[in-house]
């Protein structure tokens, strides 16, 4: 096409494309309050208005609607420019006297009083009559919930009659579009508004329908919550996709199922947390500073929602007082957990100094029944929580936190001095139990991998097999086996590896000879025998003649898969199985000769 | 020789020193190696009890027991890894499973239900083999010898 001019350079004319575009994509600052992506440009609040020539004559437009065409010269920071934008900005600040956004672009254009008067709204009034809240609703989401009411100096947003909407899908567009933060969903919705817990923060906090689940995520790219997006809900909302410079943004995947030939497999699922609702006199849930020692990680972590400083999720304030307490479900047979968590010992004590490396001036008392520390420089690293961080251990239990003037009251047990205690609190890190992932028993019964009451996968012997199942090729590792720490978690990693690799280097594989085999003339392919077989080793053979027709279906038993135990011989109805090694012929002649 | 069994009254057989000729079927994994166990702590138990080893119960047709009464035994003993504990994880579930329908067979073929006992023995429960021996062969000794397979044959 041609060209136009923009403070003093040449830019490609294309009438496409306006004025604010080009220069965006071009680092020339325009500012805007009521531009956005996804919306149709609607020169609505007036910032971004440059001075436009042609020839001698130059007028001032806004460059959100104005079409870079060819030969025309723009201005945006002209004297007329400038002298317009702070005018504007004087208006502005007259309208929504309470608004820091709208203070602050003033400043930054030397704006920092206002002679106009006319706040008709009042010193509360944030609102700019941008629209972007209005367009969004409308034309975006689809839904129109809310709209413009009135005129002049009567002008605001409103839902229909001023009531309640019942149409409004609180999805917070309105909230999140408008640029002085001016829009309060409970006056539009009749719903209160859900936000949704993040899943990665412990709920902490919360976070939006497309987000990446954690920094470390891999792939390191957004998914979107399928079951709260409103594209999803109501097939109107695009901004997500308006939005993206690379235009990743694909609405229409689907899950795929992958099929793999695998010839080993390693199942590391890890563990899930016990609810911390499991002790009601703990207060979990009632008081939102009694939170679990995961959410405990996220608040000292430095990629976590306080960016790693110690905050009481109500008030935000730095807690002086903090109360660990152990063994929450872990080695309590009233519910039904009776095995030791194992790590919690340890991270206690290490939260405990977390916590004293951050807050100088703050307390940690901890909880416990048994102080469990036996690995490598352990027992040293708890007698530090002491010693050097000065961490106050109660050996006692808790009997209940409730709240007195504004501190959570932790009342227990001291048993070596035999006294009860009570210690004003301002936040309680509950220890909760390790538990099976929910769910692992099917992924188990799917694998042929047994499991124990408390669904941790079991291992083929205890002190000399680890890592393997009782199934050929399966392997364990982890904490879906039992509780354990990181570095047991590492090491059983590597070993089932390595049993991988054993299993995968010989030329061929080697195993016991006693195998089912199937006589393919009398079997009647019923495949009892297939439901019957724990470890799924029949399989399915199709028996052809030479022109390929199929003449029957019979079982076959993979030999390597095969673990001999016989189910399948004494399912048999047609007498067409044998267990090479213990056949019927066999145990007969040992019947026959006692 | 005295073979500690005692009964108050007895049987022609019995009275001439009748010893009970009893089948064991055991599976390899608990049950064989328990047996095993008892042997190395040298426990001291019923000499009567006759063991086949087998990779599992699941592997036990019901037809090897009707064929050890058939072959002169008197009594059978059935014996597996605890239910949860199989080595191949549901073998013993089938046993248990099989065998609640073939007690009625076995019903119906006139042979007397307690003839046939089943037990769970573990690979470390030694003591507890040798108590079940004990058990099976008092047991079977004071109901006598089994008369059914020679009755039809004569």
């Amino acid at each position: 096409m041609g060209t136009f001019v923009m403070d003093g350079k040449e830019y490609e004319a294309d009438e496409a494309k306006t004025v604010l575009e080009v220069a965006r994509a071009n680092g020339i600052e325009i500012p805007t309050l009521c531009y956005h992506k996804s919306l149709t440009p609607y020169g609505a609040c007036r910032l971004c208005l440059v001075e436009i020539f042609w020839g001698q004559k130059s007028r001032l437009y806004t460059a959100c609607t104005y079409p870079a065409w060819e030969g025309m010269v723009v201005k945006t920071a002209s004297e007329k420019v400038m002298r317009a934008r702070r005018l504007i900005l004087e208006l502005l600040l007259a309208e929504a006297p309470a608004s820091p956004e709208i203070k602050e672009l003033a400043e930054r254009f030397g704006v920092t009083g206002t002679r106009f008067r006319g706040q008709r709204k009042g010193e509360d009034n944030r609102c700019i009559l941008c629209g972007l809240c209005v367009r969004i609703c409308q034309d975006v989401l689809g839904v129109s919930a809310i709209g413009f009411k009135g005129r002049g100096d009567g002008r605001e947003i409103a839902t229909p009659f001023g009531k309640f909407s019942e149409v409004c899908a609180t999805c917070g567009s309105c909230a999140t579009v408008c640029p002085t933060r001016a829009i309060e969903i409970d006056t539009i919705s009749i719903h209160p508004p859900k936000p949704i817990p993040s899943e990665f923060e412990t709920g902490l906090v919360s976070r939006p329908c497309i987000y990446i689940p954690f920094p470390q995520a891999a792939p390191n790219k957004p998914v979107i919550d399928r079951k709260n997006c409103m594209h999803f809900k109501y097939g109107a909302c695009t901004i997500c996709q308006d939005v993206c410079p690379a235009n990743a943004v694909d609405y229409s995947q689907q899950d795929e199922i992958v099929e793999e030939d695998v010839g080993a497999i390693v199942v590391a699922t890890g563990f899930d947390l016990l609810s911390d609702e499991c002790y009601g006199e703990y207060g979990y849930g009632k008081y939102p500073d009694v939170i679990s020692s995961l959410q405990f990680e996220r608040l000292l972590s430095a990629s976590g929602p306080t960016g790693g400083e110690v905050r009481r999720p109500s008030d935000g304030k730095v807690p002086e007082t903090v109360v660990f307490l152990q063994c929450i479900g872990s080695r309590d047979l009233s519910k039904e957990i009776s095995y030791c968590s194992k790590i919690c010992c340890m991270y206690t004590a290490k939260h405990t100094m977390l916590y004293k490396h951050k807050v100088h001036h703050g307390q940690a008392y901890v909880f416990y029944m048994d102080i469990r520390s036996g690995g490598k420089n352990y027992e040293e690293f708890v007698r530090r929580a002491v010693e050097e961080d000065g961490a106050i251990y109660l050996r006692g239990r808790v009997s209940r936190i409730f709240e007195r003037n504004g501190k959570l009251v932790v009342r227990g047990a001291d048993t070596l001095s035999g006294a009860s205690v009570e210690i004003d609190a301002d936040l309680v890190v509950l220890a909760t139990a390790m538990t099976a992932q929910p769910g692992i028993e099917k992924l188990a019964q799917k694998l042929g991998v047994s499991y124990d009451q408390y669904k941790f996968l079991s291992e083929a012997h205890p002190k000399l097999r680890p890592v393997e199942t009782n199934s050929a090729g399966i392997f364990l590792a982890g904490a879906c086996q039992a509780p354990k720490d990181i570095p047991e978690a590492v090491a059983q990693g590597s070993a089932a590896a390595s049993k991988v690799l054993g299993l995968f280097s010989p030329e061929e594989l080697t195993r016991e000879p006693i195998v089912a085999e199937v006589d393919e003339e009398s079997c009647v392919g019923c495949f009892y025998c297939q439901l019957v077989c724990p470890y799924g080793a029949v399989e399915v053979k199709e028996i052809r003649d030479r022109n390929g027709n199929l003449i029957k279906t019979v079982a076959s038993a993979n030999k390597g898969v095969c673990q001999g135990c016989g189910a399948c011989v004494a399912t048999c109805r047609s007498n067409s199985i044998d267990l090479q090694g213990f056949k019927d012929e066999q145990i007969y002649a040992e019947i026959n000769a006692l | 020789m005295d073979s500690g069994l005692t009964l108050e009254g007895s049987s022609e057989e019995r009275a001439k020193g009748w010893e009970p000729k009893i089948t064991a079927f055991v599976c390899n994994w608990c049950t064989y190696a328990g047996a095993d166990l008892a042997g190395t702590s040298r426990l001291r138990y019923r000499p009567q009890v006759r063991v086949i080893k087998l990779p599992c119960t699941g592997r036990i047709d019901p037809l090897f027991i009707l064929k050890a009464f058939e072959r002169g035994s008197d009594g059978v003993l059935v014996s597996g890894c605890h239910p949860g504990d199989c080595h191949y994880t549901s073998g013993n579930y089938h046993a248990r499973r099989r065998f609640g329908t073939f007690r009625k067979l076995l019903e119906f073929l006139g042979i007397d239900l307690r003839r046939v006992q089943f037990s769970w023995v573990s690979a470390a429960e030694g003591a507890k083999w040798a108590q079940v021996v004990d058990e099976v062969t008092q047991k079977i000794w004071e109901l006598g010898p089994f008369e059914g397979y020679r009755r039809i044959s004569d």
